[in-house]
């Protein structure tokens, strides 16, 4: 482990006050599953921790019918889950954060810490996009909401700037006709980074499809939003033919390289497979 | 189960619990890495960030200089580094037997040196270069930072077809053995990557072929796997003024990393003492030795107890994974589905210095079968990856997995069944084996007949893309040198010291076979493992060797006692030990006395009587027998392929195998079933993945991917039971054959599945797709 | 620059116990090199293989991805607080008499996450265990008595 500090963090502006002090070398602890072995392995340059686990803005899971879902950024994995508004109300958030390393990983790991890990790969990014989530972050010049499909820039690098952290994510409520689920594909059953991943969600309305949003993972330098991927789905019934157009789609805005996981070939001929099946899923959600 | 002509016992085949098991389960057990001395310094390792590359400068003095180091190592620190150069010849290898797979510390003590710190060389990404010893782990860590190395980087090699054509990067320019990918050549002048060649022949193979209806010939090439034991390395070392090497470490042998040691560092075997801590896997793994030197020589600098462990990349990086290989196969059959004849090649890379365990593939590659004409190559390629080591059957998977994936496309083409065209070749007492030497009594046509009435083998399989495959496999088992002594208490308890490391239930196991001899019970035997010092030499705990060579020492050291409590019982009844018999039930009867009372003493009542006739029974014995068992298992397996992703999911899973008498069915069981894990992981998704400029990119068990939990079924065992007659119980060795089927099994279930025949193992999603596609 | 010691205040197995770490020490470092308790162990250090499972504040975590300072006023139990003081806990009788375990590295970890599964799921599923085990690697057993040891307590 590198020379690191560690503080706790009293309230959401002491957080912010604690990184800016620590400049650009200090870090959100949350969970810390990734960001701890990060900096033992020496792979990013961490000194000072800033851990804001005792903060209760942080640790929140709040769900209203009319307001929808807020997730504290980091509210461990295990709780998000384990909560029976979320169980039925966002199971695509449930297909995804189940999946996020074994159970003692998920006893720490948080949405916020994959958000801010911003890995091409994390697995509930996909799940998140196509929810709507908005992510509300602090910072030095006070809070501002961004959606989580336009939050990374690159592989773990995002908007967020210097003293900036994320507070929480949000999520509309769901509405009539709407369904959104997430599959990735790993080459065991569990304990894999997603060789690629999808999510969906689409609002049939009148037999058909009102709206969609299709998301990817592990198939670009970020999870990619596959606009085209849902523009294939809307304004016509969910047949067989509007499914495997999008997967087409999804194919063909996926520019994944070839590396240990997976090779281009495959997982751009997992994009369509897994953005067919998360949308059938999605769809046999509709209540 | 299945058994012929066993003897009744009364332990053997019980099911008691380990005597270690208490431990294990309260986290009391000390491992290697658990070990705490007064004073102790930390070690960290500084790995190359090279495959290949000329160490021009190490300058270590910003790293000594840092507040809380206390000595930093390079090469030049261990004394074999300077030992004479010993090219390992051909005939050298062909003379040496498979036991050189498993004992590298043979190999000469300068490539041992080379390879626990890169001499003038690195050879493979995450040779150790340098090592630091320091107040905690993290300061360490900090210390290696401040290490300045100067690198000249050569072209690099990590694939074994490419490491041997001519013009590859050459990794040792003294290496020029006469041996080419085509065969021996005259001129022996000539750099090679090839350090040896081996050849097995018999009959003769054109006539063979020419005998044969149907010929098939394949190439087959598969990864590097690792053995993943869930322990990384670890060694704690004192080195005192007085020239004392104390070293605490897990290593599946303490007598070999103790002379391995000792050969490193170039000071009298009697100096050094190991005691070998409890050890968490090994597999073949912790054969070798690499951090002991180091942190015997850190301990030396500092006048301090220093503990080293490697981390998990480390031990991914820089240990010893098996062979990658390249095999050609061809085979000739009858009509009738009768061999004719066989020639193989295998290639295997040794990673950076000599000593593949092809050696022991090419014997093991047509074990199962009677094959007249035959011609089996071997050649051991050194290229840019770790040295290999022992893994689980060193050699047997790569070879046997080419020809059981031959016969299977045989079967297919001659429309028989596949169990059938085994059992029509199948090798049985008095043929001879690849070496000339007939088979004594093995159970290889009990196997495939019992697999064919499995119920797994009769039902039927249905649903799309499900298929079926069966294969069987082969492996000698171990003898060699063990050791151990007893000790008789004034109770009847038993001290049982032992050589061999216990890396899975061998002091269970070994005490179930002192306690059947004697006829007494297991719980009064306790067993112990012992260092060095306290014991007689004892070979590695590998090649499943251990119950076989640790029952023989047990039986010998009960017969022992028991010409020994005869004699006293003589003395206390002042009667002849001729007239006295030492019965199945541990009790010691003389002839009814002149008043016609018996004369009987149980073996506790009469180990009561020993201080007073003579002192207690303590005995020792040390034996090498070579009378192992070998072993045959085959497995079936049902299985099913998404042809959408690639991946493949085991259904249903059987293993029937010959485990001689199996002494604790559930540690039999547990070793198939281990065993299985492995070759299923193999054939599945395991395998190093090197970059272009030969890094290692996948050293973590997140991306090396052994099975997990949910990846498997419930696996069955069928354990058949032909004992061994070379062995007063009969054990055969049953650890190594469960990794030798799963590769062809799956293989050939795959193509039943979906219909592709697939050359390489693994057969992960990716390359499934890419056929698919 | 090497951090100040650092004093940690924790509840390790129902015992108070203050424990002088680095900053840079993680739960699983200073239990270990700390303060000697070496049931939890390492197998990895990166979160992949469970042998370093422990239970922090009732939720079950990998102590190599915990930071010793994290600690600070929870409570945490080990496998060397899994036996009470006159019998072994369920889990590892059954590990026992099922041979469960071979080497037994991994091992602390199992009964940590069986334990952790059971609170959670007193009766699961084949699969379920399996999938909740998951994050513990096995390389020895094959996983079968495990999975038939955990089966077997929570069947009472």
């Amino acid at each position: 482990m590198q020379a690191v500090n560690y503080a706790r963090a009293t309230d959401v502006d002491d957080a912010v006050r604690l990184l800016i002090e620590g400049g650009e070398n200090a870090r959100v602890l949350a969970g810390g599953t990734d960001l701890i072995v990060q900096a033992r392995e020496r792979k990013r340059n961490v000194d000072l921790l800033v851990d804001v686990k005792h903060v209760e803005e942080f640790m929140v899971l709040e769900f209203d019918t009319n307001t929808g879902l807020k997730v504290g950024a980091a509210t461990p994995l295990y709780q998000v889950y384990g909560d029976n508004n979320v169980k039925i109300n966002y199971p695509a958030i449930v297909d995804a954060s189940t999946v996020i390393g074994g159970k003692a990983i998920q006893g720490r790991a948080s949405l916020g810490g994959n958000l801010g890990n911003s890995s091409p790969a994390g697995d509930s990014l996909p799940a998140m996009i196509v929810l709507g989530g908005v992510a509300t972050l602090a910072g030095p010049n006070g809070r501002r909401e961004v959606p989580v499909g336009e939050f990374f820039t690159g592989p773990g690098r995002n908007i967020l700037e210097t003293g900036e952290l994320i507070v929480y994510i949000s999520f509309p409520p769901v509405g009539a006709g709407e369904g959104a689920a997430w599959e990735r594909f790993i080459p065991r059953n569990e304990m894999d980074i997603a060789v690629a991943s999808a999510g969906a969600w689409v609002k049939i309305e009148g037999g058909s499809v009102t709206d969609a949003r299709i998301a990817l993972g592990a198939v670009a330098a970020t999870p990619l939003v596959a606009n085209d991927a849902a523009e294939a789905l809307i304004g016509r019934p969910l047949t067989d033919e509007s499914i495997s157009a999008a997967g087409d789609a999804a194919s063909e805005i996926a520019s994944p390289i070839t590396d240990m996981r997976g090779s281009i070939k495959q997982r751009k001929h997992l994009a369509k497979v897994l953005t067919e099946r998360t949308i059938r899923m999605a769809a046999d959600r509709i209540r | 189960m299945v058994a012929t002509e066993k003897p009744q016992y009364k332990i053997i085949g019980t099911r008691p619990r380990r005597p270690d098991g208490v431990d294990k389960v309260t986290g009391r057990a000390q491992y290697g890495a658990d070990i705490k001395l007064e004073g102790l310094l930390y070690g960290a390792v500084l790995r190359s960030p090279h495959a290949h590359a000329l160490i021009k400068s190490i300058d270590t003095s910003k790293a000594e200089a840092l507040n809380g180091v206390h000595a930093v190592i390079t090469n030049a620190d261990l004394v074999g580094s300077g030992q004479t150069f010993q090219p390992t010849t051909a005939e050298a290898i062909e003379s040496g037997t498979y036991w050189q797979a498993l004992e590298p510390g043979k190999a000469s003590p300068r490539w041992a040196a080379e390879n626990i710190l890169a001499g003038p060389k690195v050879l493979y990404h995450g040779h150790a270069v340098a090592a630091v010893a320091a107040d905690d782990v993290h300061i360490a860590q900090d210390a290696l930072e401040l290490i300045d190395v100067e690198y000249e980087i050569l072209p690099h090699v990590v694939d074994v077809q490419d490491a041997m054509v001519d013009g590859a990067p050459i990794l040792h320019p003294q290496l020029r053995t006469g041996v080419r990918a085509a065969g021996v050549d005259t001129r022996s002048d000539i750099e090679t990557n090839l350090a040896s060649h081996m050849r097995l022949e018999s009959g003769d193979i054109e006539k063979g072929f020419a005998a044969a209806d149907l010929t098939i010939e394949r190439e087959f090439t598969s990864s590097q796997f690792h053995q993943g034991y869930l322990e990384p390395q670890n060694a704690t070392a004192f080195w005192s003024h007085d020239g004392r090497i104390n070293i605490w470490t897990s290593t599946q042998g303490s007598f070999m990393a103790r002379d391995a040691t000792a050969d490193v560092l170039g000071v009298p075997v009697a100096s050094v003492k190991v005691t070998p801590m409890e050890i968490g896997g090994g597999f073949g793994g912790k054969i070798p030795i690499y951090l002991e030197p180091m942190a015997a020589v850190l301990s030396k600098k500092s006048s301090r107890p220093v503990k080293m462990w490697m981390d998990r990349e480390a031990v991914f990086q820089a240990t010893g994974p098996t062979a990658s290989s390249y095999s050609k196969v061809k085979i000739g059959v009858t009509n009738d589905g009768k061999i004719t004849a066989a020639e193989c090649l295998f290639a295997m890379g040794a990673g950076g210095f000599p000593g593949s365990p092809v050696g022991a593939g090419v014997q093991c590659a047509l074990a199962p079968y009677k094959i007249d004409n035959q011609v089996i190559d071997g050649l051991d390629v050194v290229l840019n990856t770790p040295k290999t080591a022992a893994y689980r059957a060193p050699g047997a998977p790569a070879t046997e997995y080419a020809v059981e994936s031959v016969m299977d496309e045989i079967a297919e083409q001659l429309d028989m069944d596949p169990i059938d065209l085994r059992l029509v070749n199948v090798a049985e007492e008095g043929v001879r084996n690849s070496s000339g030497t007939p088979w004594p009594k093995i159970g290889a046509k009990e196997v495939l007949e019992a697999m064919k009435s499995h119920p797994h083998y009769l039902s039927e399989i249905q649903g799309e893309d499900v298929g079926r495959g069966i294969a069987i496999g082969f492996w000698f088992n171990g003898g060699m040198e063990s050791s151990s002594s007893a000790r008789v208490n004034k109770d009847g308890s038993i001290a049982l010291i032992l050589g061999s490391v216990d890396i899975g239930g061998s002091r269970a196991s070994i005490s179930m076979q002192l306690a059947e001899t004697l006829g007494v019970t297991y719980e009064q035997i306790a067993p112990q493992v012992t260092d060095t010092d306290s014991v007689g030499y004892t070979a590695v705990t590998g090649g499943s060797r251990t119950t076989f060579a640790g029952g023989w020492v047990a039986y010998e050291l009960g017969q022992t006692i028991k010409a020994e409590m005869i004699s006293r019982a003589a003395k206390i009844w002042d009667i002849s030990g001729d007239e006295i018999t030492y019965t199945d039930e541990g009790t010691v009867v003389g002839p009814d006395d002149a008043e016609g009372n018996k004369r009987v003493f149980s073996f506790n009542e009469l180990a009561g009587k020993l201080q007073a006739t003579g002192g207690l029974i303590a005995v020792s014995a040390s034996s090498s027998h070579t009378t192992q068992g070998a072993a045959y298992g085959g497995h079936i397996v049902d299985l099913k392929v998404d042809r959408d992703t690639g991946k493949t999911e085991i259904l249903r899973y059987t293993a029937v195998q010959d485990v001689g008498t199996a002494i604790h069915p559930d540690y039999v069981e547990g070793q198939i079933q281990g065993g299985i894990a492995q070759g299923v992981g193999m054939a599945l998704n395991e395998e190093y993945y090197y970059d272009s400029d030969g890094h290692l990119m996948n050293g973590s068990f997140l991306d090396y991917r052994v099975p997990v939990a949910n990846d498997l079924p419930m696996l069955d065992v069928e354990m058949v039971e032909v004992p061994n007659p070379g062995h007063p119980f009969g054990v055969r060795g049953v650890g190594e054959v469960p990794i030798v089927p799963p590769q062809p099994t799956i293989r050939n279930a795959v193509y039943d599945a979906i219909g592709v025949r697939f050359y390489h193992t693994p057969m992960s999603p990716r390359r499934v797709l890419d056929e698919l596609l | 620059m090497i951090p100040e010691p650092k004093v940690v205040n924790t509840i390790i197995n129902g015992d108070s116990k203050q424990i002088l770490v680095s900053e840079r020490d993680s739960l699983l470092e200073a239990l270990r090199d700390r303060i000697g308790m070496t049931g939890a162990k390492e197998g990895c250090n990166n979160g992949n293989c469970g042998a370093c499972a422990v239970i922090m504040d009732g939720r079950l975590v990998n102590s190599c991805c915990v930071m010793a300072a994290e600690v600070e006023g929870a409570e945490i139990m080990t496998v060397e607080g899994l036996a009470s003081r006159d019998e072994l806990h369920p889990l590892q009788t059954e590990f026992l008499d099922n041979a469960a375990l071979q080497c037994g590295i991994c091992t602390p970890g199992f009964l940590m996450s069986s334990y952790a599964l059971l609170q959670e799921n007193p009766d699961p599923t084949e699969e379920e265990a399996r999938f909740w085990l998951a994050g513990n690697l096995c390389r020895c057993t094959g996983y079968d008595k495990i999975i038939d040891s955990v089966l077997t307590v929570a069947k009472g």
